[in-house]
C-alpha cells in the first residue's frame, strides 16, 4: 500500500509487519514516535504482541535478551544516551547471540542537550558485536527493519541487528512509504538455543579463556558469513518487492574520477551535489554506506575520495574516514561535518569536493585544513 | 553457603517447569564452569543491574508463547537493593508475573566481602573497615510499596518455611518476592558449623522477622510468633560474629532500639493497632 | 520542485500544515517531503517547516533557504523573524491575515485563516485551527488540486468542519 509517513513511523510499520512477540523500549526524543505507534498498533489489536512499558533503556534490552532467548521475535528501539544507557546489555545481547532487531534514531550526545542528527551514538557500540546499517529514506528503514528481522534471525548470522536513522532529518521527514504483504518472507522465529526446560542448560556461566575466546571467534566468524546472508536476504527482498539495496548505494560511480562517501540522509543529498558537480563538468559520485557492521569490501581504486563523517573519534579523526583508509588504502579528504545537526546542504558537499584536499582532515565552517 | 542450600529447596519447591534469571552474585559461581552445570532446570545468567528485567521479557516471551513456566530471579543483596533496584522497581510496578528470591548475606560476598545497602549498623566489611555507620536499607517495605500479591522473608535455618513460601508465591498470579537472610561464615567471620544457629539466633533475637503478606496483610511466620514476645538477648547474635567486633555499646544501643522498634511495628499491625 | 517555508508559532499547527500539504501534492501523483525544523519543542516559539514538491523523487534533507512560498500562520512573527530571507525572485507570500501586508507587490497574497476558524467553531484547546484552511488557499494557488486537498484533510482528521472551513479559505482568497 502506497502512503505517506515519517521515519519513525515506517520503522513502527515494519515492526507490525514482522509481529515480535515482546518489544520492550524506553522512549527518547527523537526515537518515541516508534515506542507510541508500536503501544498503539498493540492497543489497537492491530499487533499481537506483549509491549514491555521498561524504566530504562537498560532494562529495554535486558529485558529484549530474556524474551529473545525465552523464544519470542523481540524489537526495541532507542537513541543517543538511551543507547549508551544500555551499552553493557548492548555487548550482552551480542554475546548470548540473540537475534534481537533495534532502530536507533541517530542523535548527538550531551552536554550540551542537543536532540539533532549525529552518528556518536552507533559508533560507540561498533565493536559490541551487533550488525548496523545505516539507512537513508523513509522506504528504506521500512524495508532495512524487515531485512535485519531475516538476517538477524538466519542460523549463520544469530547476532542483534541495529538499523540507524537521522535524528529528525530523516526520523520526521514525510516521505512516500509503500509498504508491502509480507507473505513468508519471515519465517518463523526459531532459536536453536531458546530456552527449554525440557533441555536444561546454563547460558552465560562463569567461562575459562580458552572457551571464551573461542565464543569470541564465533561471532567474529559470524560477522563475516554475515556478509553473504545480508547479500541473499537483499536479493530476496528485491526479487519479492522490487526495491533493490546493497552495502553501498552507488550513484554515477561507474566513470567517476571523485567519490563521496557519508551515511544516512547526508549520503542522499551528495546525490544532488554529485548532479551539480556534473554539470560542471566534475566527473564525481555518490558511494553512500549503507552497512558498517560488518564492513563492507570497497573498491575506490584509481579514485580521489571525499569522506564526510558525522562523528567524531577524538584524538583520532573521523571514524568513516579512518576506516575507508584503513580497509581500501586510499587515503581520502575527511571532512567532518553535521555533527548535533549541523546544517549540510548539497551546495556545501559540492564544496567538499571542489576544494578537496586528499590526506587532510576538514571541521566544516570551523577549521580549515588540518 | 546458606544461599546455595536455599536453592536446593527453592527448587525443590519450583518443580522441573522453572527456569533461573541470575544476576552476579554466589549463584554465578556455583553453577559450576561452562561447559559443566551442576543445575537440573535452565539457568540465564545475567549482567548485575539486570535480572528484574531479563526476567521481565522473559516472563513475558513465555506468555506470548502460552507457556506456564516458572521464572524466578534468584540475586544476591547487592544486585538487589543497590545496583538491581530500578529494575526491580520497574518489573514490580508492571505487574510482571515472576518471582523474585533475594538471599541476603548483608554485603557483596563474591566480590570478598565488601558493604552493601544491605550491611546493618556496626558491621565490618572490607570496605566499612571501623564499621558501618548507617543502618541496613529496608529493602521489604520497599518492595511492600509496590503493593505485590505476596512477599516474604524467610531464613536459611528455616528451610521447611522457606519451602511454604516458595510454593504458595508460585501458586499466585503476579510479582512475588521472597527475602532471604543467608549467613555467611566468611563474611559474617564465625565457623561454618554454627550457621544454622547464626540463622536461628537472627529469628530468636528479633534481628530477622519471618512473616508474609499477602495482597498486604501481613501474617507472622511461626518461628517469629514466640521470638516477638520473648526475644533472646540481642548479644546472643552479636557477639558468635567477627564482623561486630568491638562494637561501641552506643552502637550496640542502637541496634538494639532498631531491634525493638522493628518488633512493636510488625506486631501491632498484625494485632491490627495503628 | 517547488519549495514552500512555513512560518508558524509552536501550536499553531504549522507542522501539520506541512504534512497535509505533503500528503495532498502526494495524493496529486507528486513527490513530496515534509519536514518540521524542531528547536526545542515550547509553545509559542516560531516555528519553521518546509514542503518540497516535484515530479522526481526528492533527496535533499536540508533546509529551504531559497523558498518558491512563504506561508506566514501568524502575523506577529514578522517582527523578529525575516520571513522574505531567501525568497526567489517571483516567490510568493501568503499571509493568514484580513488585511494585504502594506507595501507587498503583487507577489504577496492575504486570507483571514484565524476569522475562518472561528466562524467554523473549529479550535482546540483554545487556538482556532489554521492547518486545514490554510490547505484551501494552497489549492486555490494551485500548489495542489482542491480535491486532493480534502482527500488529505479527510485522512488526517474525521471533523467534516475542517474540509468546510478549506472550501471557505479557498472561496475567500483573492485572485
Amino acid at each position: 500500500m502506497l502512503t505517506i509517513a515519517t521515519g519513525n513511523k515506517a520503522v513502527a510499520a515494519a515492526v507490525k509487519a514482522a509481529k515480535p512477540g515482546v518489544v520492550a523500549a524506553y522512549p527518547i526524543t527523537p526515537q518515541t514516535e516508534i515506542v507510541e505507534q508500536i503501544a498503539e498498533y498493540v492497543t489497537d489489536g492491530d499487533l499481537e504482541s506483549q509491549y514491555i512499558p521498561v524504566e530504562s533503556e537498560h532494562s529495554a534490552m535486558a529485558a529484549c535478551i530474556g524474551a529473545s532467548a525465552g523464544g519470542v521475535r523481540t524489537f526495541t528501539a532507542t537513541s543517543s544516551h538511551g543507547l549508551l544507557y544500555m551499552h553493557e546489555m548492548v555487548h550482552w545481547a551480542a554475546g548470548a547471540r540473540l537475534p534481537i532487531v533495534m532502530a536507533n534514531v541517530n542523535r548527538a550526545l550531551g552536554p550540551g542537550w542537543n536532540t539533532w542528527a549525529e552518528h556518536s551514538d552507533a559508533f560507540s557500540q561498533r565493536d559490541t558485536g551487533w550488525l548496523q546499517v545505516f539507512v537513508g529514506t523513509v522506504q528504506e528503514a521500512y524495508d532495512a527493519t524487515l531485512m535485519a528481522f531475516k538476517i538477524a534471525e538466519d542460523e549463520r548470522v544469530l547476532l542483534p541487528v541495529m538499523v540507524n536513522l537521522d535524528g529528525f532529518a530523516l526520523s520526521h521527514i514525510m516521505q512516500a512509504l509503500e509498504t508491502v504483504d509480507l507473505g513468508d518472507f519471515l519465517p518463523p522465529y526459531h532459536l536453536p538455543h531458546a530456552i527449554d526446560t525440557e533441555n536444561p542448560c546454563v547460558y552465560g556461566p562463569m567461562t575459562g579463556p580458552a572457551d571464551y575466546f573461542r565464543f569470541r571467534w564465533d561471532i567474529e566468524r559470524s560477522m563475516r558469513d554475515a556478509r553473504g546472508v545480508i547479500a541473499e536476504v537483499e536479493r530476496e527482498f528485491a526479487e519479492r518487492f522490487g526495491r533493490s539495496y546493497g552495502p553501498t548505494e552507488d550513484y554515477r560511480c561507474e566513470d567517476a574520477d571523485v567519490v563521496v562517501i557519508a551515511m544516512g540522509t547526508l549520503g542522499k543529498e551528495a546525490e544532488v551535489a554529485v548532479d551539480r558537480l556534473r554539470d560542471e563538468g566534475i566527473k564525481a559520485g555518490s558511494m553512500r554506506l549503507r552497512w558498517f557492521r560488518p564492513f563492507p569490501d570497497l573498491d575506490l581504486a584509481g579514485r580521489e575520495v571525499v569522506v564526510i563523517d558525522r562523528d567524531y573519534s577524538f584524538g583520532f579523526g573521523g571514524v568513516v574516514a579512518h576506516s575507508i583508509r584503513s580497509k581500501t588504502g586510499v587515503v581520502p579528504y575527511s571532512v567532518i561535518a553535521g555533527l548535533g545537526g549541523q546544517e549540510v546542504t548539497y551546495n556545501d558537499i559540492a564544496d567538499f569536493v571542489r576544494n578537496r584536499h586528499p590526506g587532510t582532515e576538514t571541521w566544516f565552517g570551523v577549521s580549515d585544513h588540518v | 553457603m546458606p544461599g546455595t542450600e536455599c536453592l536446593r529447596y527453592v527448587l525443590k519447591a519450583a518443580g522441573p517447569d522453572s527456569v533461573l534469571v541470575v544476576p552476579a552474585c554466589c549463584t554465578s559461581v556455583i553453577q559450576g564452569i561452562y561447559p559443566g552445570t551442576a543445575m537440573n532446570v535452565p539457568v540465564y545468567n545475567i549482567a548485575f543491574a539486570a535480572a528484574a528485567a531479563c526476567a521481565s521479557g522473559m516472563s513475558n516471551a513465555f506468555c506470548a508463547l502460552g507457556k506456564e513456566t516458572n521464572v524466578i530471579v534468584y540475586a544476591g543483596d547487592g544486585g538487589t537493593v543497590d545496583i538491581g533496584i530500578q529494575a526491580l522497581s520497574g518489573a514490580f510496578e508492571r505487574g510482571t508475573n515472576f518471582l523474585y528470591i533475594c538471599y541476603d548475606n548483608e554485603a557483596y560476598g563474591n566480590t570478598g566481602m565488601q558493604r552493601s545497602g544491605s550491611t546493618p549498623l556496626g558491621a565490618r566489611t572490607t570496605t566499612t573497615p571501623g564499621g558501618k555507620p548507617t543502618g541496613k536499607k529496608d529493602l521489604d517495605r520497599i518492595v511492600e510499596a509496590h503493593n505485590p500479591p505476596y512477599m516474604a522473608t524467610a531464613c536459611s535455618a528455616y528451610p521447611l518455611d522457606l519451602y511454604k513460601k516458595v510454593k504458595k508465591a508460585l501458586s499466585i498470579e503476579g510479582p512475588k518476592f521472597i527475602h532471604i537472610l543467608a549467613p555467611c561464615p566468611p563474611g559474617w567471620r564465625y565457623p561454618t558449623e554454627k550457621t544454622v544457629e547464626m540463622g536461628k539466633l537472627a529469628v530468636k533475637t528479633g534481628t530477622w522477622i519471618l512473616y508474609e503478606r499477602e495482597y498486604g496483610k501481613l501474617t507472622i511466620s511461626g518461628p517469629s510468633k514466640a521470638a516477638m514476645k520473648r526475644p533472646a538477648p540481642l548479644s546472643d547474635y552479636i557477639n558468635g560474629q567477627g564482623r561486630f567486633k568491638n562494637l561501641s555499646p552506643e552502637v550496640m544501643d542502637e541496634m538494639r532500639q532498631q531491634v525493638e522498634r522493628n518488633i512493636q511495628r510488625l506486631s501491632r499491625e498484625e494485632a491490627g493497632v495503628c | 520542485m517547488y519549495e514552500i517555508r512555513i512560518h508558524s508559532r509552536g501550536g499553531q499547527g504549522g507542522v501539520t500544515a506541512a504534512k497535509l500539504l505533503a500528503l495532498a501534492a502526494f495524493r496529486d501523483g507528486k513527490y513530496a517531503t515534509a519536514c518540521p525544523f524542531y528547536g526545542a519543542e515550547r509553545r509559542g516559539a516560531p516555528v519553521v517547516s518546509f514542503v518540497r514538491i516535484d515530479d522526481e523523487p526528492i533527496k535533499i534533507y536540508s533546509q529551504i533557504h531559497e523558498p518558491d512560498l512563504v506561508i506566514v500562520l501568524d502575523t506577529s512573527i514578522m517582527d523578529v523573524v525575516d520571513v522574505l530571507q531567501g525568497l526567489k525572485s517571483g516567490g510568493t507570500v501568503l499571509l493568514n491575515s484580513a488585511h494585504p501586508l502594506p507595501g507587498c507587490n503583487g507577489t504577496c497574497r492575504h486570507v483571514d485563516l484565524t476569522g475562518i476558524a472561528l466562524a467554523e467553531n473549529l479550535v482546540v484547546a483554545g487556538s482556532p485551527i489554521l492547518n486545514t484552511p490554510v490547505l484551501g488557499a494552497l489549492a486555490k494557488m494551485g500548489v495542489v488540486t482542491f480535491p486532493s486537498a480534502e482527500k488529505a484533510i479527510r485522512e488526517m482528521f474525521a471533523d467534516e468542519r475542517n474540509v468546510k472551513a478549506a472550501k471557505a479559505a479557498y472561496e475567500e482568497l483573492k485572485a
